[in-house]
């Protein structure tokens, strides 16, 4: 009992960290009709600043600064890699966010000379609680009410403001928007800084509880998250956040099951298993809309 | 006369919007018919019903005097279906085929908006059509060991070309020929399939007055020469009027009249759906 | 009859090439003092060898995503399908024990090397014959495996669109990497440990009594299944499938309506695409003379997926091409990067472990945003011209 109790509430918060990655890969995905393949490494560098920044500079200073950078970052890739393709073929957008992808995860071979890389303790996230009677890292508990509060946050700026209804006419029609003087450019920067921002959040809260940092660590988060996004429905914020939810605890699950099974080299598998299933019965995701083509 | 094409009670309905609602066109052997209607009448979506790019919600379309597509509500859709006729063919076997095997029993067609290969050659894009009906497989077209069938779709591609006198531009990028040349390469494609039955959508779309007038002749050519049924659409009323046997007029998916090109000229309700009703401003 | 020439010339441009490499590897032999890079040791071998794995599995994709217009990432996937059927079939049972000690054994008690050795012996000519056989069979079902695969993997994923289909295929190389890797098959794929002590691309070199070398053809060899794999596959393309492919890549909708059936020819040229890719991954297991589940990331695919970039998307000879130069500078040329250099006594700034790889990325970034056409955009060398002039064929060009 107590087992599955700590099982479900790592599952949780591990949900809960792709949720804050995946919120980026659907907004891009809504706008732009891009899998962003470089965002989970994004979630990586973000990773490493953490653990440069902390080692010479205060908490308070550093996770601003990393989330600070990580936003450059975000900002700096969309304005050299996908806007100068705007009107290219999707298939070369995709293929500029795999070559940014590489550059990344090479860059950060580079810096850090290949070595796995840990991320140091942080006062309050990586202190211990017991909780129903199991030993959890505090970071557990937070992670859950800090995406609620985000997602929240993140769904008053989309539905009240006004770059929220432009973000909403992009993705419900680009050429549209574009022709009735959206300013598409602003918009898609916005929808990558705040993809970024919550990247850097969730790297932070995701590798506090994470054994080490290696160049190739925000792949697997990151496409897990897109699969979390297309569940849900791309383009569907609480599709997003359920479907990372979902995605979590069933990983955890599968890691937790006896180890005489060896099912835990599944966990991976599994997700892409959910992915073909959702894919094939039911492409629209839980949230999201079907669309026709025009012949 | 015996009919071509036969379309019964199709209906077609996107979620709630009925596109096209119980149409019933009879379209006979060697003859031009039309089918006319204004903007978003559904005159393409009911090509796309014939050509199987869309699965038509309820009704029967027969070709040569066989049922090629038959549909009936179902499931899902039968909540939602607006139309007339529901039950009327829920006891026949649902046919669906997909477009290409449409093509393949002689129903060939042109889009309204130029659809060439863009990175082939004006011979390719012909040679392609040639394709389906080439007595080949995988193995033996890689290994070549049926030269001759090659060849063989090789030489009538050629003929086709000089037919259509598009010869001279045969290593041309497709899309590099000038407008009215796509339209006709478009035609040409569509021969090559070996039709006897040929769906132009709108096919003077974007030509010069001359060209409209040198494509009415053509049309009659290649209907007699290829021994063609031809059911188009069109928004050149010259052109309908010109060459067509027969007309359908539909308006808002559905059928507002029929008759031949005098009778629809006059036709009251075909002007109003045309230029407005005055009551209604 | 034009294209009977052009076939003709490019049989003997191949033929050309395949005798120079033999010579290539074997001229340190013959003539005393040649320059280092011609020894046997050379980074060039080990360069050449890899390409020619390489360049095969790049215009595999380049089939799939530059002539049939799907995009697919799967490509590590049916490598790896490749590489252990291949590892599996022709580790000697002999060795079994040894590679699979860890799961006490293999439960597939076979292997193709010593049923032909029982056939014609394994010594002299009848232990060529069998190596040959066995090698050449184990490819070819290595290539078939992964053709079955990606046939019943198409069944579902064809149907999607363009990135869902690039996302599903890299999908399905993730579950197959991760089925390979489940220590409940240990006595099959040797769960996560590599397979070895097949025959490599080195058991080709003859050798006489003594074990000393008489004629190197460990390059030779993995040139000659490329090359011949990639006949295979222009003539796939120049053929009317080619033709169809490629108008499914221009246009579904106007394809499906000249009567070309999207599924089948989809399918086509998936099962194709991914056969030659098991007979790259045989060859590539081969080359690093072991199959390890690990080595088939995705990592592996979009580093293939640039070579195709750089090569020119729906360019074969670019593919090939782009593949000699990836492969020379990442493993070769660029080297020097990764260590520390000095000029007199100034330290060259930024060099270190790694600095290759961040340079070669950028590199690729530039390809990729401002010559978006790779080195020959979707034209073609003619390979028999190759000498005499470049040629862009007047059929396919831009």
């Amino acid at each position: 009992m107590e087992y599955a109790i700590s099982v479900l509430l790592s599952g949780i918060s591990v949900g809960g960290q792709y949720a804050l990655i995946a919120i980026g890969y659907t907004l891009v995905y809504g706008i732009l009709r891009l899998i962003n393949f470089a965002h989970g490494d994004v979630f990586m560098v973000a990773g490493l600043m953490g653990i440069y920044f902390t080692a010479t500079m205060p908490i308070g200073v550093s996770i601003p600064l990393v989330i600070i950078l990580t936003v450059v970052l975000g900002f700096t890739i969309e304005r050299v890699a996908y806007k100068p393709l705007r009107d290219a073929p999707r298939m070369s957008v995709m293929i500029s966010a795999i070559g940014v992808s590489y550059l990344l995860q090479n860059t950060a071979t580079y810096v850090t000379g290949g070595q796995p890389m840990t991320y140091p303790s942080i006062p309050l996230l990586s202190d211990t609680i017991s909780v129903a009677g199991t030993q959890t890292k505090w970071v557990v508990i937070i992670t859950p009410v800090l995406v609620l509060a985000l997602v929240l946050s993140l769904n008053l700026l989309i539905n009240k403001t006004k770059i929220g209804m432009a973000m909403r006419a992009v993705s419900k029609d680009y050429e549209t928007s574009r022709l009735m003087g959206i300013k598409i450019n602003m918009v898609i920067s916005v929808t990558f800084i705040i993809g970024s921002a919550l990247a850097a959040v969730g790297s932070v809260l995701f590798f506090t509880n994470y054994p080490a940092i290696t160049p190739t660590a925000g792949a697997m988060p990151g496409l897990k998250a897109f699969v979390a996004a297309v569940f849900g429905g791309i383009g569907s914020i609480p599709g997003a956040v359920i479907g990372a939810f979902l995605i979590g605890i069933c990983e955890t699950i599968i890691k937790g099951l006896p180890s005489a099974w060896d099912v835990s080299v599944f966990s991976d598998a599994f997700t892409f298993a959910l992915l073909i299933v959702i894919l094939i019965f039911k492409p629209q995701g839980l949230f999201g809309e079907a669309a026709t083509d025009k012949v | 006369m015996a009919n071509a094409l036969r379309l019964s009670d199709v209906t077609m309905q996107f979620g709630g919007v009925v596109s096209v609602n119980n149409l019933s066109i009879d379209v006979p052997e060697h003859q031009i018919i039309a089918l006319i209607g204004p903007n978003g009448a559904g005159k393409t979506t009911a090509f796309n019903c014939i050509t199987g790019v869309y699965r038509p919600t309820n009704g029967v379309i027969e070709f040569m005097g066989k049922p090629i597509v038959r549909n009936h509500p179902s499931g899902k859709s039968a909540k939602t279906y607006k139309g007339e006729n529901a039950g009327k063919y829920a006891n026949d076997p649902v046919l669906m085929p997909t477009p290409d095997q449409i093509t393949g029993l002689g129903i060939a067609r042109t889009f309204q908006n130029i659809r060439l290969w863009k990175s082939m050659t004006v011979f390719d894009n012909v040679l392609v059509a040639k394709h389906q009906h080439a007595k080949q497989n995988v193995f033996s077209a890689t290994f070549r060991t049926n030269p001759s069938e090659e060849e063989r779709m090789r030489s009538e591609t050629m003929d086709l070309l000089v037919e259509q006198g598009l010869d001279a531009y045969k290593d041309e990028l497709a899309v590099s020929l000038p407008y009215g040349l796509q339209r006709r390469l478009e035609i040409a494609r569509a021969l090559a399939t070996g039709p006897s039955l040929l769906l132009l959508d709108e096919p003077a779309a974007g030509m010069n007055p001359q060209e409209t007038a040198e494509l009415a002749d053509f049309v009659r050519q290649i209907r007699d020469k290829y021994d063609l049924t031809v059911f188009l659409i069109e928004h050149h009323m010259d052109l309908v009027m010109n060459i067509s046997d027969y007309i359908y007029v539909i308006d808002f998916g559905s059928e507002i009249a029929r008759g031949l090109p005098g009778e629809v000229q006059n036709n009251r309700k075909v002007i109003d759906a045309y230029l407005g009703t005055v009551e209604e401003e | 009859m034009k294209d009977r020439k052009k076939s003709f010339s490019a049989f003997i441009g191949i033929c050309v090439l395949l005798i120079f490499v033999i010579i290539l590897e074997n001229i340190s032999g013959f003539v005393p003092n040649v320059p280092q890079v011609l020894e046997p040791t050379s980074p060039l071998f080990t360069v050449l060898k890899k390409a020619a794995v390489y360049s095969l599995v790049a215009v595999t994709m380049n089939l799939l995503n530059g002539f049939t217009g799907l995009f697919s990432l799967g490509q590590a996937g049916f490598m790896l399908l490749g590489a252990y059927t291949y590892a599996i079939l022709t580790v000697p049972t002999a060795m079994k024990e040894q590679v699979y000690y860890l799961f006490g054994g293999c439960a597939f008690d076979f292997s193709l090397l010593d049923m032909f050795e029982g056939i014609f012996g394994s010594s002299g000519a009848g232990g060529a014959v069998s190596m040959i056989l066995a090698c050449l069979i184990a490819i070819v079902l290595a290539g078939c495996v992964a053709g079955v695969f990606a046939y019943l993997i198409g069944i579902p994923v064809l149907r999607l669109k363009s990135d869902y289909l690039a996302i599903a295929t890299l999908g399905f190389a993730e579950i197959i990497r991760a089925i390979f890797q489940w220590q409940k098959l240990g006595k099959v794929t040797n769960g996560a440990n590599m397979i070895k002590g097949f025959p490599t691309f080195s058991s080709f070199n003859i050798t006489d009594g003594a074990g000393n070398t008489i004629l190197r053809l460990s390059t030779f060899v993995p040139f000659l299944i490329s090359s011949v794999c990639i006949l295979l596959i222009v003539l796939l393309i120049h053929s009317s499938y080619g033709r169809a492919f490629m108008a499914i890549r221009d246009d579904e909708v106007a394809a499906e309506a000249m009567g070309v059936n999207l599924f089948k020819h989809k399918m086509l040229s998936f099962v194709i695409s991914s056969f030659f890719a098991g007979v790259g991954g045989a060859l590539f297991a081969m080359y690093v003379a072991n199959a390890q589940a690990k080595a088939f990331t995705s990592v592996m695919t979009y580093e293939i997926l640039l070579i195709v970039v750089i090569g020119g998307i729906g360019s074969v000879s670019g593919s090939v091409i782009a593949t000699f130069l990836y492969v020379a500078c990442s493993e070769w040329w660029l080297r020097f990067l990764d260590s520390e250099h000095y000029i007199g006594s100034f330290k060259v700034p930024l060099l270190r472990n790694g600095f290759r790889m961040v340079v070669f990325s950028v590199v690729i970034m530039v390809i990729v945003l401002f010559f978006s056409q790779g080195i020959m955009g979707n034209r073609e060398i003619n390979i028999g011209a190759l000498f005499k002039k470049r040629r862009p064929k007047a059929e396919r060009k831009q």
